[in-house]
């Protein structure tokens, strides 16, 4: 018996290959979407999860070709609605491990209203949203994140549209766990991934990715060798807001309640001066402070910036039934026809 | 139980009830409905409200009914001309005086006909004093300060005491039909049971207006209408709503998969997703989504995960779950989608019935896509073709839509409560661990795919909206392909027809006339065609529930009449369906679009016209 259960429980060791369908990955040579793929691929093999219990469902859009690539249980929706289709494959399925795929159009323009009350309904399921700011697979439309001015084939004057960060959105609508990498950090994002996976609730993981076709070097500042370690900061739990190629730069909190980059040595400022990182307050200001910084006059946030423990919703369903079930006298269909006013002719 | 001299037995009557939006008619009529089913009579509702929920006060569009026909007989429709109107209010008065029979009964509030409501309902005299309710057995009673006077000492709130004048008026009906105050008490005393001041104001004023009627001695002679003869069982009052939730919630029970309903609120179809969120101990979960679209696709993830999923919607809901209903033909996934149709377009007539959405269910998708259609034709049925829906979406592996309207979702009628062991199996296509599985390799009967649900073991697979590689499910842009899954698709509707029972035709083979109908217009159809058959018309009734596929002796039983006439509440959408499918039959119409039923009067009259003409 004890040797039986053992068995059960100790999961097959996976590798990524063992999540590579035999399909063949179409996207372009150059794109970010394959570090990604990779960086999901490594991180569910580590997951310690049967392959079996792993859905990943996606809309419409290039990123959106994920699930083909992965040999797991996977649906390629339609448009926008991922979310909405991730959001009942939990709910009916609560032992599920889902991966929703969406690009910038598919979950915050067409999809923005299932993504926010995703988030606010904090769906066990991870949100892996790719940012790169540009409709490719209709050839190069301005998107939802796109920057304002920028020219595109439906902005040929340059876009007079505010862009969304995501993050703002997401932490609009009571985000628990936010987190964001690059695409050509396949370490960080798999990291990521994992830390999104144990989180009970909707994780989202935005992650900047680049079209190299449309709209090539969106993330430059903060991807290339030259300058990235200069404009990206990773956080990490309980640890300094440290940056910069020679680690001597930091966050502090500035007396008009913003955040100021500061250069440890200049000024009296010490390490001891520099932010510590606490993804698990509740108050969302600190977070949404750091998801709101862009370069150059900040480093960009990367890691986990956002991880706050709460009920998932699905756990509150099966409760709920749980419950009810214990005070009803109703068991079956049988109890609920023959219930309340009936009689006998 | 009372003492009157002059007892008339009547074989059925037809009451309404109506009066301000908030003045509670639709208790008052349910309470009396429920009565009388519980008493024995057959019995048919129909509540007619309008779509605001306080409309202006006092006006004619404000007005709110409740209409019941109880009988001695077999009861098909709530009637279409009133023995007894009850009138809380001159607005009400106004609105439904066209509805009392020539001669009938009508009670007013005496107390409502001041001059500032007489000039809100749009009368320029006070018809109480002149002689325009000559014809009528006019009662004036004074509801109002005869339900304050009766609760002066009761501790009630003046706002409360108000509230409870419906009861008056009820009682004083109760008299009239000789009916026990038993069950409407016992409903107060749980309705109210936190308020026990409450639930003692509301029993006094209903036994004064019991009492009221009897001292006035409100009719002359009452009316007794015996217990119906009908079939031996078990018996309950049943909305249609209500049934088309608990057929749902069968279907799940029985295929042994937990129900999952993803659905936004929308009249007249929210009461089965308040029903089925209120079924959490039979472990229904209920899903309010944030759009119409977002109630389709969740329905569509759980159906992928594995649960039976449905949604529920009305017109314009169904519009915004069109491109989703796609993907579940797409993906060959069963889902049940309910459209509680209600009068269009747009958001058109909220609260009415319509039957136009019929072209919608059938064609209203993108590509070449279809799916069954059935229909559900009274309030309890709606149980049982919820039910076959449910069997032909998962036996099948495939979205249904079920029509049912606003008339019977909010109709009620007794219903002879069925046992789920005499309910007919039904069997998933579940693929199993250790299967070889591929993802579109079909049966050769239903053509249905087997349903890997994620979570087996070794199944792994990908499905998706991008056109399937026939067998493997892959991706495929080979043209084709296409056509053969196009094919497929079609002929996988088609072999639904093999699974459903004919036709059948109510009169005989060589009548002179074929009335066909479908939907929710049986009641009103069967009830005209009955009536004409007793005065030895030739006519007979063909009543659709399965529109697509149709049963497959639809052709046969449609050559066989000269005169065939298609009665729809749209501008002819079925006839035009019909049509389409059989060229050389010729179909006349008879269509309405008012928001309202069908009377059996003017049906009577078009069918008489039709059977006189050479």
């Amino acid at each position: 018996m004890a040797d039986s259960l053992l068995k059960q429980a100790a999961p097959e060791k996976l590798t990524p290959k063992d999540f590579k369908s035999d399909q063949e990955v179409r996207w372009c040579p150059g794109c970010g979407d394959h570090g990604v793929l990779n960086s999901v691929q490594k991180a569910m093999a580590l997951m310690g999860k049967p392959k079996e219990d792993f859905a990943v469902i996606s809309g419409i859009g290039c990123s959106s070709r994920f699930p083909y690539y992965m040999d797991t249980y996977g649906f390629h929706s339609i448009h926008g609605r991922a979310a909405a289709i991730a959001s009942g494959a939990k709910s009916a399925n609560p032992n599920l491990e889902i991966l929703q795929v969406s690009g910038d159009g598919d979950a915050l323009a067409i999809g923005g209203n299932h993504f926010i009350h995703a988030v606010r309904r904090n769906i066990d399921m991870t949100i892996l949203l790719f940012n790169n700011e540009i409709y490719g697979l209709t050839k190069g439309q301005y998107s939802p994140t796109s920057k304002h001015g920028m020219v595109t084939k439906t902005s040929p004057f340059g876009t007079i549209e505010q862009p969304f960060h995501p993050a703002e959105l997401a932490l609009g609508a009571q985000s628990k766990f936010y987190a964001r990498s690059i695409d050509t950090n396949i370490k960080l994002t798999s990291e990521i991934l994992l830390d999104a996976t144990k989180h009970r609730g909707t994780s989202i993981v935005e992650v900047l990715q680049n079209c190299v076709i449309y709209n090539d070097g969106a993330h430059s500042l903060i991807t290339d060798k030259n300058t990235k370690e200069e404009y990206q900061l990773v956080l990490r739990h309980g640890e300094r807001m440290i940056f910069g190629k020679e680690k001597n730069k930091g966050l502090v909190m500035g007396g008009n309640g913003k955040l100021v980059v500061v250069t440890i040595g200049e000024h009296g400022i010490t390490e001891q001066d520099i932010l510590i990182h606490d993804a698990h307050t509740p108050d969302p200001h600190m977070h949404w402070l750091l998801s709101n910084m862009t370069a150059p006059e900040y480093p960009v946030a990367l890691g986990v910036i956002r991880d706050v423990a709460a009920l998932s919703y699905e756990e509150k369903m099966v409760q709920q039934i749980k419950d009810v079930q214990a005070q009803s006298s109703i068991k079956c269909m049988d109890d609920l026809l023959n219930s309340g006013d009936t009689w006998e002719v | 139980m009372s003492q009157k001299t002059k007892v008339i037995e009547k074989e059925e009557v037809v009451i309404r009830f109506s009066g301000d939006s908030g003045d509670g008619m639709q208790l008052t009529g349910t309470q009396f409905s429920d009565t009388s089913a519980l008493f024995g009579n057959d019995v048919a509702t129909f509540p007619d409200y309008p779509a605001e929920i306080r409309a202006p006060q006092g006006t004619v569009g404000g007005v709110s009914g409740f209409q019941l026909h109880f009988g001695h007989t077999e009861v098909n429709t709530p009637g279409d001309y009133a023995d007894v109107l009850v009138a809380m209010n001159p607005a009400a008065l106004k609105a439904n005086l066209k509805w009392v029979k020539a001669s009938g009964t009508i009670i007013v509030n005496e107390d409502s006909f001041t001059e500032r409501n007489l000039e809100k309902a749009g009368y320029d005299s006070d018809p109480l004093q002149d002689d325009k309710l000559a014809d009528y057995n006019l009662i004036k009673a004074r509801v109002t300060s005869l339900t304050k006077e009766c609760l002066k000492d009761s501790g009630l709130d003046q706002k409360s005491i108000l509230r409870s004048k419906n009861m008056f008026a009820l009682g004083m009906v109760y008299w009239m039909f000789d009916r026990p105050l038993a069950h409407t008490e016992e409903f107060i005393e749980g309705k109210f049971k936190k308020h026990p001041l409450v639930v003692d104001g509301n029993k006094k004023v209903l036994r004064a207006g019991y009492n009221f009627a009897k001292t006035i001695e409100a009719l002359a002679y009452n009316y007794s209408v015996a217990p119906a003869k009908i079939k031996k069982g078990t018996y309950r009052n049943i909305t249609g709503n209500k049934a088309t939730a608990w057929g749902l919630i069968a279907a799940a029970e029985k295929a042994g998969l937990p129900l999952f309903c993803g659905s936004y609120p929308i009249t007249p179809a929210t009461e089965i997703l308040q029903e089925l969120a209120a079924r959490k101990d039979l472990g229904v979960k209920t899903f309010q989504a944030e759009d119409e679209i977002a109630g389709i696709c969740t329905a569509i993830g759980a159906s992928f995960a594995g649960n039976f999923a449905v949604t529920t919607t009305s017109g314009p809901g169904l519009a915004l779950k069109t491109e989703a209903a796609g993907l579940a033909v797409m993906t060959e996934l069963p889902l049940v989608i309910v459209n509680v149709q209600r009068g269009g377009p747009s958001t058109g007539l909220p609260t009415k019935t319509e039957q136009s959405d019929l072209m919608q269910a059938i064609h209203g998708r993108s590509g070449e896509c279809p799916m069954p259609v059935i229909a559900a034709s009274t309030p309890s049925n709606c149980f049982e073709y919820a039910y076959r829906a449910s069997k032909i979406a998962l036996e099948h592996m495939t979205p249904v839509i079920l029509l049912t309207d606003g008339f019977l979702a909010n109709g009620a009628e007794p219903w002879r409560i069925p046992k789920m062991a005499d309910l007919s199996p039904i069997t998933v296509p579940l693929a199993k661990e250790g299967d070889d599985y591929m993802p579109y390799a079909r049966d050769e009967e239903k053509l249905a795919r087997k349903w890997a649900v994620p979570g087996t073991k070794g199944l792994e697979h990908r499905i998706g909206g991008l056109e399937k590689m026939d067998v493997t499910g892959t991706v495929s842009y080979v043209p084709e392909n296409h056509q053969v899954m196009t094919d497929i698709r079609s002929e996988r509707v088609k072999k639904v027809a093999n699974f459903i029972p004919d036709l059948p035709v109510k009169g005989e083979e060589n009548a002179d006339v074929l009335v066909v109908g479908w939907g929710g217009t049986y009641g009103h159809l069967t009830t005209a065609v009955r009536e004409l058959q007793k005065e030895d018309k030739s006519i007979a009734l063909a009543h659709f529930n399965y529109i697509l596929p149709l049963p497959k002796n639809t052709e046969e039983v449609l050559k066989r009449y000269k005169k065939v006439i298609v009665c729809e509440l749209n501008d002819g959408q079925f006839a035009e369906y019909l049509r389409s499918n059989f060229q050389d039959i010729k179909f006349q119409q008879y269509n309405k679009l008012q928001g309202l039923p069908f009377t059996v009067k003017e049906l009577k009259e078009t069918f008489n016209q039709l059977l006189e003409e050479k």
